[in-house]
């Protein structure tokens, strides 16, 4: 026996340990994923940690100092207009997923519980307002509650008001119900879905155990949909927290919302430190009331049985 | 078991109920009465209309013409929900949210009873069903078997007049199935109520119930006790779906008020009790013989009724032993099932053998 003898099977074992590497569940998992997982390094990660580091340093006229100071938080939270601004966005965004969830709930029943065979057309029609713009969608809202718009002319036609009100339209009402609309498809189909996937003999079941209509819908449907209305509240609210384009356009001075400001320290500001402080304040409170809304609704469902 | 003194008062009456979809008749002036207490067994192949029956006693779907009355009350217009029946689901259909408890205690939150007397109910019915200490578990970690029993005591606990069993059994495995079919029996009697059960497995039906309806195609074929379908089925369908069955063609040579002459090939000419519901159609008949019914005569053995004939085929089946055997004259050989202490696993291919039956055995059927 010699060494080079010993040698060979050893190095056709590494071998044949790289193979079984590279065919490892993990590494070909990792492989299928990493052109996207690259994509997200780069578009995703590296902007908020950009971010992140930005809220930490200083503006000075034309540079930035990168010596570390909170006071861009002391700033983002003390200072009472983005007190204000954050606030009003939180109501903002929870009033638009509040209705958001209430007015889609309904339609997304008709279509799972009454659909019939029509299922799949009942939701390509609620994709078509999708089809345009979504800053199309927003003029429309404002052609339906302006000064000359449609709503007023039709009240004043119909003798309930004598002049056209102003309240419809440059406020954070006019936010909330372009908001609402805007949203209904994202909160229609995840409670779809969840009432889809509801066995219809348990409904059958409680009808057979003594519950009306009403009763058995409280007390099996609802409870059993509850996934479905804690996915849609996340997803209108977690957007509509940072949305700037509703509030610019039918907002007027008292719909501006948080984003408008952080939109306002990354342009003409030109204090990135303090917009991102503000972005980084503006995601942590999110998530803070995402995780706070699950576990409402959590606790309901818990009390409804 | 010691028969039970049969109660004569009705719980159930159906009237010449129909249900239609479009051309299509589910039902077809089907009429039936269930008395007060029994065991009843609606039994047919998939489609047959028993499914759609039992839904509409329950309330989930309405005779398109014809009526339906439950403990003398008419159930027209009357809701699921406020019928004095309750169910057991094919599915079971657990409430996934709710714990055993919860689900047993479901239906009793609306009668709005004393805490005491609900836990009291709930503990109860879960003993009924052999699940004390169970109550905190969830839907999703109990067994199939175990889940059966939760829907059982869930239906119990409201002390229904009439208890609906739709398919109960078909998700369980063969050994569960059997034991919980001497469990359902045991709990009916204890408890009393009219079960109304819904099967396709003609055994489960035979080893359960009081009586059976055989349905075919939205139409009752027969009503009666499990030993009479299986021993006087009025016809070749109920008799073939009841297990096996040879069939004999026969000739009517006479007829009178009990009994049957009939004329055949392989079994000569034979005298049968004439079946209560037997109406002629000309000349030709069908004389049916269960193939356990045709005994093997060992050696010199005689007997007063004998075929014979030889065996063509032989299926071993561990206590049993299924013998194919070719008669002169029969167009059909008959098969014949014989237990396997004298040896019949043994008896070889191509032997002659003579087989022994009871006249009594002999079924005439009208074609």
């Amino acid at each position: 026996m010699t060494a080079a003898a010993e040698g060979s099977p050893a190095f056709g074992m590494t071998r044949a340990r790289r193979n079984a590497l590279l065919q490892s569940e993990p590494v070909q998992g990792l492989a299928l994923i990493s052109p996207t997982l690259v994509y997200a390094l780069i578009l995703l990660v590296l902007p908020i940690l950009a971010v992140i580091a930005h809220s930490f340093w200083t503006k000075n006229y034309l540079t930035v100092d990168h010596t570390f100071t909170l006071e861009n938080y002391r700033l983002a939270l003390t200072e009472p207009i983005y007190r204000d601004l954050l606030w009003r966005s939180l109501y903002i965004s929870l009033t638009v997923s509040f209705f958001t969830v209430v007015l889609a709930y309904p339609i997304a029943y008709f279509i799972s519980f009454h659909g019939g065979r029509h299922k799949s057309l009942w939701l390509f029609l609620i994709t078509i307002p999708f089809w345009t713009s979504y800053l199309l969608r927003v003029m429309s809202w404002k052609v339906i509650l302006g000064y000359n718009g449609v709503l007023n002319s039709g009240l004043m036609g119909l003798g309930i008001i004598d002049e056209p009100s102003t309240a419809l339209l440059y406020n954070s009402t006019a936010v909330i119900i372009t908001l609402t609309h805007a949203w209904a498809a994202f909160a229609i189909l995840p409670i779809f879905v969840s009432l889809e996937k509801i066995d219809r003999t348990l409904v059958e079941a409680a009808t057979d155990l003594g519950d009306g209509p009403v009763r058995s819908f409280l007390r099996v449907t609802l409870p059993l949909s509850a996934p479905g209305i804690i996915s849609a509240a996340l997803i209108v609210m977690i957007p509509t927290v940072g949305d700037y384009v509703t509030p610019k356009l039918v907002g007027g001075k008292d719909g501006v919302m948080i984003a408008n400001a952080i939109q306002a320290q990354f342009g003409k500001a030109s204090n990135w430190p303090l917009g991102a402080a503000l972005s980084v304040t503006t995601m942590l409170v999110v998530t803070l009331i995402a995780g706070a809304t699950v576990l409402i609704i959590r606790a309901a469902q818990r009390l409804a049985r | 078991m010691p028969e039970r003194p049969q109660i004569e008062r009705s719980m159930i009456e159906i009237r010449n109920v129909t249900r239609s979809y479009g051309s299509f008749k589910a039902l077809d002036d089907a009429s039936l009465t269930i008395r007060e207490g029994e065991f009843f067994s609606l039994l047919g192949p998939s489609g047959c209309g028993k499914t759609t029956l039992l839904r509409m006693i329950a309330g989930f779907d309405n005779p398109t013409s014809g009526s339906i009355s439950v403990d003398g009350q008419p159930m027209e217009g009357i809701p699921a929900n406020r019928r004095p029946t309750n169910m057991v689901f094919q599915s079971y259909a657990i409430f996934p949210h709710l714990n055993v408890e919860q689900n047993v205690a479901y239906g009793l939150k609306r009668l709005k009873l004393a805490g005491t007397e609900e836990r009291r109910r709930v503990e109860e019915a879960l003993a009924q069903v052999s699940l004390t200490g169970l109550g905190k578990r969830l839907a999703t970690e109990l067994s199939g078997g175990q889940r059966q029993r939760v829907a059982l005591a869930r239906a119990l606990v409201m002390r229904p007049k009439v208890l609906l069993l739709d398919e109960p059994l078909s998700a369980l495995d063969k050994k569960l199935r059997e034991q919980m079919q001497v469990e359902l029996r045991r709990l009916q009697q204890a408890v009393g109520i009219t079960f109304v059960l819904v099967t396709h497995d003609q055994y489960e039906a035979l080893a359960m119930s009081d009586r059976i309806a055989v349905m075919f195609g939205g139409m009752i074929a027969q009503v009666a006790s499990p030993k009479e379908i299986y021993q006087r089925p009025v016809n070749r369908q109920v008799a073939d779906f009841l297990g096996g069955m040879n069939f004999v063609k026969a000739e009517i040579v006479e007829e009178n008020g009990a009994s049957l002459v009939l004329d055949t090939l392989g079994f000569g000419r034979v005298k049968t009790d004439k079946p209560k519901a037997f109406v002629r159609n000309g000349a030709a008949a069908t004389l049916g013989i269960r193939p356990e019914r045709l005994r093997v005569l060992w050696d010199d053995a005689t007997a007063k009724f004998e075929v014979a004939g030889k065996v063509v085929e032989r299926h071993y089946f561990g206590e049993i032993t299924h013998l194919i055997v070719e008669i002169p004259g029969l167009e059909k050989p008959l098969s014949v099932t014989e237990t396997n202490d004298f040896g019949a696993d043994d008896i070889p291919v191509g032997t002659t053998i003579r087989l022994a039956y009871d006249p009594e055995a002999l079924v005439a059927m009208a074609d």
